[in-house]
């Protein structure tokens, strides 16, 4: 493997990861405020869904970008109703979420389009574009030079190959997902709503008696986690794929779930998850097999290595991961 | 009057819950522009109209029996198993070794050791996780799910580079031999002289998923391990100071409940597809927990809707068939009785309770 082969898997690492991340750190949101989510998944497929819809409809990406994360706030909103009003049981509510989008995607894709429950193939406009960063080595210059792109980037230096290759070429909200990593940290560390939303995770009666509504709190947090998940659901149909198909996600909310406990419920870390999930991702994408020395390792075991890597850390063997304590319980007032 | 009556508890809070699951489905079916009264007779007449949609619905329950059962035996110990998917993939790869390894003389023989299989590599599947909740405290709702994405990559590779016959490029496994072949509803009732459809998959296996029912019923409410796993369910803390061990329990009560949706292999490998497929469970692990919550967690509830769920998956595919409404819709009204029965309990049940109480002290 060259140097240059090795930035193309980073790059393709980066775009991969991004998904996992905004729903990583949607599901930080959630559970750190003692909701847990297991409906990642459901909430990324409906916004994948709507989004590509609205865009294919209006030509807009924009506005399937804000279809989307309606999508996902209002199914945030169902779990929200059901785990922190009814007092009902959370995972149970997240599988429901997950079957709800799963069926009504399709019935509502095929209802509106009429493609087998896909939506219409999205170019221009209707979907977010690879943005050129100054000086960077991009599809303008081989077009003004009229040769190819691969050719033009090998020719440059390392440096210059880095910032083209990996850094420069990438759609707009994979920038917007990393800056949220540090405004995650920012706002659960660093501001007055992060203190009380962490506290009502892990002591919702200490947060009552300050007279805080514990039912609001966990209610923003949620909605705020169907943001992100929107936002994860968006970027997967309109800007990594241009278009919607049946179950996309594909057990990437899951992989978010997955990284979230590897990140110990800390957004520094859920960057560094989702990287390597994104970085094992594309690896199998590129690679299928890969040989280590005489070995080779199956493709199934790349697959398969994020969730074995979750149960080692959960099991306590390498660095033990601990959920937030109030995490999975209603929160009933005492009289 | 302290309480709401039993009956309100069983019977009607679930009726209410369903009927509230049906109504927006049929909104949902009258939004895409069809007739939620055509749809649903479609549905009644496809699933339940024929011996044809009777065998394919008693198939699908025979599978929801299962995984349901699975469900509700983990629930009494407190434990909430959601990786019924994961362990009957692996059931089948069970149920697929045993019938692969020997030429079986007769169905009867073959069936038992089958079972076994399955059980076997379901509760293997399990006890990882019960283990780890056990001695790690590792949440037990993560780690299932983390293997049922495991098995469906185990038995990928298992089909792809170990099972699948040479020459052959479906990742499936070779058919398995003629012994093996489980008799259906149509050649059992055929003894009995009751005509019934030849082409559906319903099998024998229907009868061992009733047994289990029993079996299950049996082992709750009649046996000390049955009551201890009750109690540790209730109040671990209490079980604990009772002298019940918390390892004991959760390993027993995991690895019964992993054995119960490993068996359902018998149904779908060994009964329906007579070879291992990729994707044999279709979902059917994640049905068990909308089964065991309608159900109430007893056999009895869990039979009535297996039968319903089973209802549900063959009449949505006659949805799908002759209607415009596609298939998923039933993925949708499997969702919302999952909302309604599950997380939204209190929102049917503290009105009823309110009722039943004003009710009560009217009568004082």
């Amino acid at each position: 493997m060259d140097f240059l082969e090795l930035l193309q898997v980073l790059d393709s690492s980066l775009r991969l990861a991004i998904p996992l991340l905004l729903a990583c750190l949607a599901g930080l949101f959630s559970e750190r405020a003692g909701i847990f989510d297991i409906g990642l998944e459901g909430k990324m497929l409906g916004a994948a869904m709507m989004a590509a819809a609205i865009a294919a409809i209006t030509g807009n990406v924009w506005l399937g970008l804000l279809a989307g994360i309606f999508a996902s706030v209002v199914l945030a909103g169902i779990h929200g109703l059901a785990s922190i009003t009814f007092r009902g049981d959370q995972l149970i509510s997240g599988v429901a979420i997950n079957f709800l989008a799963a069926g009504l995607t399709v019935v509502v894709a095929q209802d509106w389009f009429a493609q087998g429950g896909r939506t219409p193939s999205l170019d221009g406009a209707a979907r977010f574009n690879p943005i050129e960063l100054p000086f960077a080595i991009g599809p303008s210059d081989a077009a003004e030079t009229g040769r190819r792109l691969n050719e033009l980037i090998a020719e440059a230096s390392p440096i210059q190959q880095v910032y083209s290759e990996l850094i420069s070429g990438h759609t707009l909200l994979v920038y917007l997902a990393l800056l949220a990593v540090p405004l995650s940290w920012w706002v659960l560390y660093r501001t007055r709503f992060g203190l009380r939303l962490r506290a009502v995770g892990e002591a919702p009666e200490a947060v009552d008696t300050a007279g805080i509504s514990v039912i609001r709190l966990r209610f923003v947090a949620v909605i705020l986690c169907g943001v992100l998940c929107g936002i994860a659901g968006a970027y997967l149909s309109t800007a990594l794929l241009g278009g919607f198909v049946k179950d996309m996600t594909a057990g990437r909310g899951f992989i978010a779930l997955a990284a979230l406990i590897f990140a110990k419920w800390r957004p520094w870390y859920a960057l560094s998850a989702t990287l390597l999930f994104g970085f094992l991702q594309a690896v199998v994408v590129r690679y299928q097999n890969v040989e280590v020395g005489n070995f080779t390792v199956p493709v199934q075991f790349m697959d398969a290595l994020p969730y074995i890597l979750t149960v080692v850390i959960l099991a306590g063997f390498v660095g033990k991961a601990v959920p937030p304590r109030a995490g999975g319980q209603p929160y009933v007032k005492e009289r | 009057m302290e309480r709401m009556p039993r009956w309100a508890d069983i019977v009607l809070i679930p009726l209410v819950s369903l009927i509230v699951a049906f109504m927006l489905s049929g909104l949902m079916i009258l939004a895409t522009g069809e007739d939620p009264m055509t749809a649903a007779t479609t549905m009644i007449q496809g699933a339940l109209g024929s011996t044809y949609g009777w065998g394919y619905t008693l198939y699908y329950a025979t599978n929801f029996l299962f995984t349901g059962l699975a469900v509700a035996v983990a629930f009494h110990a407190g434990l909430f198993n959601i990786g019924g998917e994961g362990q009957a993939t692996l059931g089948g790869l069970g149920v697929a070794l045993v019938c692969l390894a020997l030429p079986w003389p007769h169905w009867t023989l073959a069936i038992v050791f089958a079972a076994l299989g399955g059980a076997v590599f379901g509760a293997a599947w399990a006890a990882i996780p019960a283990y780890l909740q056990a001695k790690r405290d590792s949440h037990i709702v993560i780690t299932t799910i983390m293997f049922n994405f495991i098995a469906a990559a185990v038995l990928n590779y298992v089909l792809v580079n170990l099972l699948r016959p040479a020459g052959s490029m479906d990742p499936a496994s070779a058919k398995f031999p003629e012994g093996t072949n489980l008799p259906t509803l149509h050649e059992i009732l055929a003894v009995v002289g009751i005509p019934f459809s030849k082409s559906p998959p319903a099998n024998v296996s229907l009868f061992l998923a009733l047994g289990a029912c029993v079996a299950v019923w049996a082992l709750i409410w009649r046996t000390r391990i049955g009551f201890e796993m009750r109690s540790f369910g209730k109040s671990p803390r209490a079980a604990d100071y009772a002298g019940i061990s918390t390892t004991k329990i959760t390993m027993i009560a995991m690895l019964i409940s992993g054995g119960l949706a490993g068996m359902m292999a018998v149904n779908s490998v060994m009964g329906e597809s007579e070879r291992l497929v990729l994707n044999s469970v279709e979902g059917a692990g994640f049905i068990g927990i909308a089964v065991a919550l309608m159900g109430r967690n007893h056999p009895f509830g869990i039979l009535i809707a297996a039968v319903l769920f089973g209802f549900l998956y063959q009449g949505g595919a006659e949805l799908g068939l002759w209607t415009k409404i596609p298939r998923e819709m039933v993925i949708v009204i499997q969702a919302l009785v999952i909302l309604f029965t599950g997380a939204l309990d209190n929102m049917v049940r503290w009105p009823l309770e309110r009722l039943f109480l004003s009710v009560g002290k009217g009568d004082r």
